[in-house]
């Protein structure tokens, strides 16, 4: 089940109102305005999904001006999730729900490397032939971009088209 | 390279050099081209040559290079002569070679091929070219033959040709960024410096001129190095003619050049060095292409010993 909510409320409060409460799963919440769907697809959703997930894009918000919301039930995100998600969205929170309760909140962290979740953009780089590796890259300072650490390309925007 | 906490030493970016490691290497490399070395230091020692592009100077240097220390080469010539034409990984190529050699020397069209190398090699691994991406054993040959003329620090150097994939000006523009060099770069548009890596070099702190023509910045330079411009990367002959006939280092072009001027050139040469400038004292193209021997000699010694 997918939901695309449109969002007219005015705070951060009224979000509950948009999608339904889930029992246990994830909320992910914070997204940058319109990052949601890139979102889903680092969670590897592309096709059908046996989970409820719901998807509230554009959202007033206070802090933010806009922002996103996911929410994906009976899911919990491993670390290299999180840490994809941190590349597109740095102020996203990660909300574990279980039998209805925020059990963990956290922020994500933009890591310092990133491996085997994004794909180097030049056809001319050994991570991208049919050797056993995966490829790497290192976060440039402040974020402003990713150095593959095998031939040295450096991606510093439209990040999410490269993103695996 | 001597990297903190691993066993294996490797050379495969100038990148993993600070000043001190290079100059070292440098020092190192004078002291052999004065033919102070020790002749059997890598006797029984045998180097896998695995070349899997086309190659005279490289690959024919680093083989002289081992015989004059004592040890013998072990080669592949090209992927068709190997298990790779049969499909075998590089990974699995590099896994089963470091069970016949002591150390590995390889060239590959693809960037990375020798940081990929790296991880799965046992023995020490030299990249002698990947791709457009690095070539460091060039690199400090360049330097080393700058060093025969001149202190380094604070020169200016000229960068002309085809800017954006020339492994060899890539290289180089970052070493000469350790020593303070002011450099100059004059190439086709479109063929210009890499903006990833002017990014890098200026944030190294690096001052970068860009001209037009080479006419306008010789008479400043103390180092001019020429690189080859590639046909394959013009839609058709004429406009490759017009632009390599713009590029061309002649006698006249250094007419008013520094007296003490070098001119260097990685080789081999097609159009963009006049062959009259062969006899000028600024052309010292082929004592560094010669230099490839004992800088090649002091990095075989360095990851071996």
């Amino acid at each position: 089940m997918r939901h695309i909510v449109p969002a007219d409320t005015g705070d951060d409060e009224g979000e509950s109102l948009l999608v339904r409460r889930i029992k246990n799963g994830t909320v992910i919440d914070h997204i940058d305005g319109g990052e949601a769907l890139n979102v889903i697809k680092i969670l590897g959703i592309v096709g059908t999904t046996a989970e409820a997930l719901s998807i509230a894009t554009n959202v007033p918000s206070r802090e933010m001006g806009k922002k996103d919301i996911v929410k994906i039930s009976n899911r919990e995100l491993s670390k290299e999730e999180v840490d994809r998600i941190a590349l597109i969205s740095p102020k996203a929170t990660i909300n574990i729900i279980r039998n209805f309760k925020v059990c963990e909140k956290q922020g994500v962290e933009i890591p310092t490397l990133i491996i085997g979740s994004v794909r180097c953009p030049n056809p001319g780089c050994i991570t991208r032939t049919n050797e056993p590796i995966k490829s790497r890259f290192e976060v440039l300072p402040d974020g402003k971009g990713l150095r593959c650490l095998y031939c040295d390309s450096v991606i510093t925007k439209d990040l999410t088209s490269y993103i695996i | 390279m001597h990297r903190e906490g691993q066993v294996t030493h490797h050379i495969i970016s100038i990148g993993d050099f600070d000043r001190s490691a290079i100059d070292r290497l440098l020092d190192h490399a004078e002291q052999i081209g004065k033919n102070r070395y020790d002749k059997n230091a890598l006797d029984g020692k045998i180097l896998a040559v695995l070349f899997f592009e086309p190659s005279t100077r490289t690959r024919m240097s680093f083989e002289s290079a081992m015989a004059r220390l004592g040890g013998s080469s072990i080669s592949v010539s090209s992927v068709e002569a190997c298990s790779m034409a049969k499909g075998e990984t590089l990974a699995d190529t590099i896994r089963v070679v470091s069970g016949y050699a002591d150390a590995i020397v390889i060239r590959h069209p693809k960037e990375g091929a020798a940081r990929l190398a790296a991880e799965f090699a046992t023995v020490p691994v030299i990249n002698a070219g990947d791709g457009a991406g690095q070539h460091p054993s060039q690199t400090l040959l360049d330097l080393y033959t700058i060093r025969q003329s001149m202190k380094i620090d604070g020169i200016d150097a000229g960068l002309v040709g085809d800017l954006r994939y020339g492994r060899t000006a890539h290289s180089l523009a970052s070493a000469l960024s350790l020593y303070g060099v002011r450099l100059h770069t004059v190439s086709p548009p479109g063929l210009e410096l890499p903006p990833a890596l002017v990014r890098s070099l200026a944030e190294k702190g690096m001052e970068i001129v860009v001209h037009d023509t080479i006419e306008e910045v010789v008479k400043d330079l103390d180092v001019l190095y020429v690189t080859r411009v590639q046909r394959e990367r013009f839609p058709d002959s004429t406009s490759y003619f017009n632009v390599a006939s713009s590029y061309r280092i002649t006698p006249e072009l250094l007419a008013g050049a520094k007296k003490h001027l070098i001119v260097l050139h990685p080789l081999p040469r097609v159009d963009e060095i006049d062959p009259r400038l062969d006899a000028s004292p600024h052309a010292r193209y082929f004592e560094q292409s010669k230099n490839g021997v004992p800088v090649r000699m002091a990095m075989l010694l360095d990851v071996m010993r």
